[in-house]
């Protein structure tokens, strides 16, 4: 989509620093012959918001686990802040974790359980209430510190999770799928204010997630894993736009799989040949390897648009809608392409009346050759 | 066909009514526990009725004498027989559950943390004790602490002391002994559950948090296991006050406690009415300890924050 006005982002950035915060080294944990994690290394840095995504049972908690001190890497270091964990407890590593379950002390206060971890630092009884104060005004708590527990609703549990893991002012803070248990609505204002808070105090903040939406809307950068490896590390924007493989392009949002034919290959591009969109030349991956003459293309269903009436684009396709699915703001149209083996998925703003296309109707679609990425199979 | 509508309708009513009677949770929860309730209530509540009501009546050989009177309680109370009988119980009652809790603990923390896929395999280890009846058990500490028993002839064997020891059996030492392995079981489980109860994750954040394996022990685990503490204090105690078989058996003269005198009472000294004041004095004092124990255990999981 060419010359389309650039729209500065509202929120105050952090400028990023490029030193290591948590460096990890050719790290596996194995279960007898099973590998939760398969020789993973990663670098996150300094005052980074980085997200560990993936679907269950990639390693992406386990990973976690290792670098609060929970479990232990059978093979590979994991550093923080330079200093090397190996034979560190988790009571005497620089990061704090917000579980799960938030893991909120019933038998305890608010206030109390903020001060936990305080407790062992034998503050002053002044100094302690006010770090207190201050991380519960943090999380918008202020006044709940009396509170008991059991009495605090999903969100406030979360709330009081955060505080009292930031009060101790970790270096890393460590945060295990912590929205998980929140409803939607809910759930998207926390990704708000939790990324607001990163960028206020600017602490490391390492994300687990199997939602890729909380993951590209909250961090700098992702790691996106499957089976115990690391498949690709990368800005959400890069993760989302050129995804390495077929995996990550799949399991971040939809996206339609092209069949090509490698014409030529070149340092940074590649032209192919495809049944449904001709020759195209794309940028060449980063980590492309060459498999026989073949390639997958992708592109985003969204990156599709229908040419209403007689409008024309520099590079269209043309089909028939099959299928029809109705979303409120959106519309979700299958086409059938002559030649492609399986139809393309598009979605469509409801402005034009997508919404009301009938299935059968031939329609034709533009296309950005931008869009098409190539990728490993 | 007027009167009948009229006539029918507060009929349907009533009868909604009783279905909605019998359907409410209340009432099916009292159906569901009447047969227990009733046989509590024959042979549990009657027969403690009957002892209060002979408590305030005097016995002159085999005739009652039913006007009230509270000499029975003067009696029990002041005369210093019955005041050491009652302390001593109360003494062996609350040094073995004590020593039952803090036993008990341990293996009840060892089986919910480390038992892994062995748990109910150890719970079942733990109830073969019970597969004996309660007097061999007993007569086995006989054997255990005895003149010729198996502890003084190993002491002597290993050369620590020259002759046996009296000292071991016949004694309120050797009843605390005996309760303390007596009802360990029934303290172990109480405790088992409570830990089980604990979420390891709040194990696992107040490590996060600083605290090392003892701290996060004595801060998390202890206070929210505290519930299965009570229980197995309160189970441990209770019947220990009156016990009398165990007295009976391995008390000698130092170690008889105030349910043997109520025994005396309600037997050779044929004197119910005194044996009923005894009974109700015990119950009482046995449930104000009761509740002073609640009382203190609450007092330090509130401490322990």
């Amino acid at each position: 989509m060419p010359d389309q006005p650039r729209i500065e982002h509202p929120r105050a950035e952090r400028p990023q620093s490029e030193k290591p915060m948590i460096e990890i080294r050719d790290v596996t944990r194995s279960y007898g012959a099973f590998k939760a994690l398969d020789d993973a290394s990663l670098t996150i840095r300094e005052g980074e918001f980085f997200s560990l995504l993936g679907p269950s049972g990639c390693g992406k908690t386990t990973l976690l686990r290792m670098i609060a001190g929970f479990d232990n890497p059978t093979s590979g270091s994991i550093a923080v802040g330079g200093q090397p964990m190996e034979g560190i407890p988790a009571n005497r590593r620089p990061t704090n974790m917000v579980f799960q379950s938030y893991a909120i002390f019933p038998h305890l206060n608010v206030e109390q359980n903020v001060a936990y971890g305080l407790k062992r630092l034998k503050l002053q009884g002044a100094e302690e209430k006010r770090r207190v104060e201050e991380a519960l005004a943090q999380v918008s708590l202020t006044g709940l510190g009396k509170r008991r527990a059991t009495e605090l609703s999903g969100g406030q549990r979360h709330r009081v999770a955060l505080a009292r893991a930031l009060v101790m002012r970790p270096k890393v803070l460590l945060l295990d799928e912590p929205l998980s248990a929140l409803d939607k609505k809910l759930r998207e204002q926390m990704q708000v204010e939790l990324r607001r808070l990163q960028q206020a105090v600017g602490i490391t903040f390492v994300l687990v997630t199997h939602d890729q939406y909380e993951a590209l809307a909250m961090s700098d950068r992702i790691a996106v894993m499957f089976g115990g490896r690391i498949a690709q590390v990368a800005s959400p924007k890069e993760i989302y736009q050129r995804p390495v493989n077929r995996q990550v392009a799949d399991f971040l949002g939809g996206m339609n799989f092209v069949k090509a034919e490698i014409v030529e290959e070149s340092g940074a591009s590649l032209v192919v040949d495809t049944l449904g969109f001709g020759r195209v030349r794309t940028d060449k991956p980063k980590a492309f390897v060459r498999n026989g003459g073949g390639a997958t293309l992708g592109i985003r269903p969204e990156r599709l648009r229908v040419l209403w009436d007689n409008a024309t684009a520099k590079f269209e396709v043309a089909g028939k809608v099959v299928e029809r699915h109705y979303f409120g703001e959106i519309t979700h149209l299958i086409v059938e392409i002559p030649g492609l083996e399986k139809p393309l998925s598009v979605t469509e703003t409801n402005d034009f009346g997508a919404d009301d296309i009938p299935v059968g109707t031939p329609i034709r679609l533009a296309y950005d050759p931008e869009a098409l990425v190539a990728m490993a199979d | 066909m007027t009167a009948a509508a009229e006539g029918s309708a507060p009929l349907r009513m009533t009868r909604a009514r009783r279905n909605a009677l019998l359907q409410s949770e209340p009432v099916q929860g009292f159906a569901l526990i009447s047969p227990t309730f009733l046989y509590a209530l024959v042979l549990l509540v009657l027969p403690i009725l009957v002892v209060i009501a002979h408590s305030f009546w005097t016995q002159h050989y085999l005739t009652i004498d039913r006007t009230f009177t509270l000499e029975n309680y003067r009696i029990a109370l002041t005369e210093p027989i019955y005041r050491d009988l009652l302390w001593r119980s109360l003494y062996i009652s609350l040094t073995v559950s004590l020593f039952t809790v803090i036993l008990a603990y341990p293996i009840a923390y060892f089986i919910s943390f480390h038992g892994g896929r062995h748990k109910s395999l150890w719970l079942f280890l733990i109830t073969i004790p019970f597969w004996t009846s309660y007097l061999l058990r007993v007569m086995s500490w006989k054997v255990i602490l005895g003149y010729n028993g198996v502890l003084n002839s190993g002491l002597m064997g290993l050369g620590i002391i020259d002759e046996p020891s009296t000292a071991l059996l016949y004694n309120s030492s050797a009843v605390i002994i005996t309760l303390t392995h007596a009802w360990a079981a029934f303290a172990i489980l109480p405790i088992f559950v409570s830990l089980e109860k604990v979420d390891r994750t709040l194990v696992e954040a107040a490590t996060d948090l600083g605290d090392g394996p003892l701290r996060s022990f004595l801060r998390v685990t202890l206070p929210l296991s505290a519930p299965g503490i009570i229980s197995a204090a309160l189970i441990v105690m209770i019947p220990t006050v009156g016990d009398y078989v165990t007295p009976k058996l391995v008390g000698g003269k130092d170690g008889v406690m105030i349910a043997n005198a109520i025994q005396a009472q309600f037997g050779k000294a044929a004197n119910w009415p005194l044996g009923a004041a005894l009974s109700v004095t015990t119950m009482l004092i046995v449930s104000l300890m009761a509740g002073a124990t609640v009382l203190i255990i609450r007092t330090l999981q509130r401490m322990a924050r």
